[in-house]
């Protein structure tokens, strides 16, 4: 594996399972008395993050310091040369601090990639959401999401049915979910109105439809996209009522649902834009499920990458 | 001053000796006896004419960080150019007389080889009101190529009237082909790739919307309109198209879109960001056939240099461009004549013959021949150069080719009768 997670092409198969399989040893000892290992202790994980993005920043952050390291978190506004510090001069202070880890949130897509590949700094660098390009650790901690509810296809999604409705187009939580979707076999179809369907997207490995009620009813899993309000200025749809009528899982959508199907959505959510506040908090709804798991997933991130102290470590002491 | 070139090959097959006389070629045949100042064995290399570059940004005034008249012109003479068309997107805009006068006088100070301004032709580039174009034409510069390039002459009726301006003196409106509202923000080619890399998409037929309607214009008003790095194969159809119906309408291609493609920007190195971007694998087959059978005229380099800071950054937030005047030609054999679609004689027309008649360039694309001025080059066809961009000539270092293998090399160039390149090396500068 290498030192870095930039997208989920970096990863093979096996490696994404071995993730995941990770995720679940640290869910078993996270349910015992100790909470917090001490498998990295010593180790710094910077949390660079050009976006705001609370939820992101507190899980990788959570993530960490359940696994003893020190924990910087560097909010870096204005992200060109003209506006300040360029991205490389950021790289290498945070390497003359001594960084083990930089997780960035950046909005240019590809900046984690850059800065991995720049020679600029030589920590591990985990991509956590660049622009419209990918958010690996979304995908990693939804294919967990799913395995936990369909345990049948624990190692291999073939047969397992996937909807990813809404802003195709600028979602890097859509990217990285078709990459890893498919790498693990399931079979996944984007409903989106056809302006937020990416052109190019015909070569991805999905279907591509723009009905969503001939699609919920022959699906295991539904993930809802955020919608941005200001997607309308730019005519990608003409109103947020349209948008909601046409693609929105209403009330009457989630009647279409099988009983086994579940709900996701990355968060936050628009209620009653692209989900119905019924929808949300049904119990079909795994989106706080998501959250929770974001942090084992993240954690098994943090450990793969950064070879830390086998994880029975702290068991071990324990007992 | 006498330089007697020995042993050269012409492009024909002819093995000959040169002798030229202060600026002009006195003599040609097989062993000449004279006493030379300098005598240049070329041990069978090719001899050509200079190059032609209708479309290099020299970024002086304003940007002298990135690139001056001298620095441009000591890269073009290490690329075989013996002829520049600096490009009016300077600060300030060359859209007065007096910047293009400064800029042609800049040029002849250097004095390594001719540059030939290229006026705006909307005031600040800003596509709203001509800018002067006809004190531009009758200035000591005396402009005859007019671009806004960087920026699309996007109103129809602009660029109706510029077209229609500019035939009193036989002038030529250059037209950067891409319409606004369908490149808003774009990064990269829109496509596959694209859709992968989650950068916004610069889409083929927002240049093929603007090359198609300027066509019919041209046609409707019967001037000339010359297409500027033009990158799809759409267009390349276009172009065709209003050649067949005899629209008096010349198009360009730059070396590194006959050679990358947009799969190039996988990996987000700036490097390769550029305007028109980097378009996929048939746009490159399309427009090497083009250039190939003369649907496109001409190839020109766009050299367009940057600071390192400016391409030191992540995608979004770098400059759009590349230099390319130093590995023109070795990217053009590699692409045209490695692949067999075009001989060395088919070279010296679209890189010096084509380009000089195209802008009136009247000392510049002359055949090898008694009488005629001595802009030169002497390339050797079977070397091979490793590029890196820490050697460029160029100020700037922003070349999409480093690291690559290229095939031939221009080991000197003559110009006006002087020595300004040899064995590789920049001489003659008369304001170094």
């Amino acid at each position: 594996m290498q030192s870095h997670l930039l997208s989920i092409s970096d990863l093979s198969k096996e490696e994404a399972i071995q993730i995941l399989d990770t995720a679940e040893e640290l869910r078993k000892i996270s349910d015992g008395p100790m909470k917090k290992l001490p498998t990295l202790r010593g180790r710094t994980v910077v949390n660079l993050f050009y976006e705001d993005s609370t939820r992101t920043r507190i899980s990788f952050e959570s993530a960490a310091k359940r696994l003893s390291a020190d924990v910087i978190n560097f909010s870096a506004k204005g992200s060109s040369v003209s506006k300040g510090e360029s991205l490389k001069d950021t790289a290498q202070t945070l390497q003359a601090i001594g960084a083990d880890a930089v997780i960035i949130r950046h909005g240019a897509s590809g900046a984690a990639q850059r800065l991995a590949d720049s020679g600029w700094i030589s920590a591990s660098v985990i991509n956590a959401g660049d622009g419209t390009h990918e958010h690996p650790t979304q995908a990693l901690l939804d294919a967990f999401t799913i395995r936990s509810h369909f345990p049948d296809f624990a190692a291999d999604f073939t047969g397992l049915r996937v909807a990813i409705v809404g802003d195709i187009l600028h979602s890097r939580v859509a990217r990285s979910n078709v990459l890893l979707l498919a790498k693990m076999g399931a079979s996944v179809t984007l409903v989106a109105p056809p302006t937020l369907v990416p052109v190019g997207a015909e070569k991805w490995p999905v279907k591509i439809s723009y009905d969503l009620d001939s699609i919920l009813p022959d699906i295991d899993v539904v993930m809802m996209l955020r919608v941005q309000q200001e997607r309308m200025t730019n005519f990608f749809f003409p109103s947020a009522r349209e948008y909601s009528r046409a693609f929105g899982l209403t009330n009457s959508r989630l009647a279409l649902l099988q009983p086994k199907t579940i709900v996701m959505h990355p968060g936050p959510m628009n209620r009653g834009l692209e989900i119905s506040a019924e929808s949300a908090d049904s119990t079909k709804s795994v989106v706080l499920e998501q959250v929770a798991n974001g942090v084992l997933v993240r954690m098994a991130v943090l450990y793969t990458l950064l070879g830390g102290l086998p994880l029975n470590a702290g068991t071990e002491r324990k007992s | 001053m006498k330089i007697l070139v020995r042993n050269a090959q012409l492009v024909n097959g002819t093995k000959t000796d040169v002798l030229i006389i202060d600026e002009k070629i006195a003599a040609i045949e097989i062993g000449i006896q004279d006493s030379a100042d300098l005598i240049l064995d070329v041990n069978g290399a090719l001899l050509l004419p200079g190059l032609v570059d209708l479309h290099t940004h020299l970024r002086e005034p304003g940007r002298e960080d990135s690139e001056t008249v001298l620095s441009g012109s000591r890269s073009a003479v290490a690329g075989g150019y013996t002829a520049l068309s600096a490009m009016a997107n300077t600060t300030p805009v060359a859209d007065t007389a007096g910047v293009v006068e400064q800029v042609f006088r800049l040029g002849q100070e250097a004095g390594l080889c001719d540059v030939f301004p290229i006026g705006a032709v909307t005031q600040d580039l800003a596509g709203l009101q001509l800018a002067e174009i006809g004190a531009m034409a009758e200035s000591i510069a005396k402009v005859r190529i007019f671009s806004d390039d960087g920026k699309c002459v996007y109103d129809p009726l602009v660029m109706r009237r510029a077209l229609e301006y500019v035939k009193s003196f036989d002038g030529i409106i250059a037209q950067h082909a891409q319409e606004p509202r369908l490149t808003e923000s774009a990064q990269m080619n829109e496509g596959y790739v694209s859709s992968l890399l989650g950068l916004t998409g610069w889409p083929a037929i927002a240049e093929e919307a603007i090359i198609a309607r300027d066509i019919l214009l041209a046609e409707h008003v019967k001037s000339r309109l010359h297409i500027c790095h033009l990158t799809t194969a759409g267009g390349v159809e276009l172009v065709r198209w209003a050649k067949s119906r005899g629209v008096q309408v010349t198009a360009e291609v730059t070396p590194h879109h006959l050679l990358l493609t947009d799969e190039a920007v996988i990996g987000y190195d700036p490097v390769f960001k550029v305007n028109p971007p980097l378009r996929t694998n048939d746009d490159v087959m399309a427009l090497r056939a083009g250039l190939a059978d003369g649907t496109i005229d001409i190839v020109a380099t766009d050299h367009a240099p940057h600071p390192t800071e400016d391409k030191e950054s992540e995608w979004q937030s770098a400059a759009f461009g590349m230099i390319g005047l130093e590995t023109a030609l070795s990217v053009v054999v590699k692409s045209m004549i490695e692949t067999g679609l075009m001989s060395w004689s088919d070279l010296v027309d679209r890189m010096s013959i084509a380009p000089a008649r195209i802008a009136g360039y009247a000392d510049h694309g002359q055949s090898i021949a008694v009488g005629n001025v001595a802009n030169l080059i002497v390339v050797d066809p079977d070397a091979t150069w490793r590029v890196d961009r820490m050697m460029t000539v160029s100020k700037s270092k922003n070349t999409p080719f480093h690291g690559m293998t290229l095939p031939a090399r221009i080991r000197h160039t003559i110009f006006r009768g002087k020595l300004v390149l040899n064995d590789g090396e920049v001489v003659g500068e008369s304001n170094a």
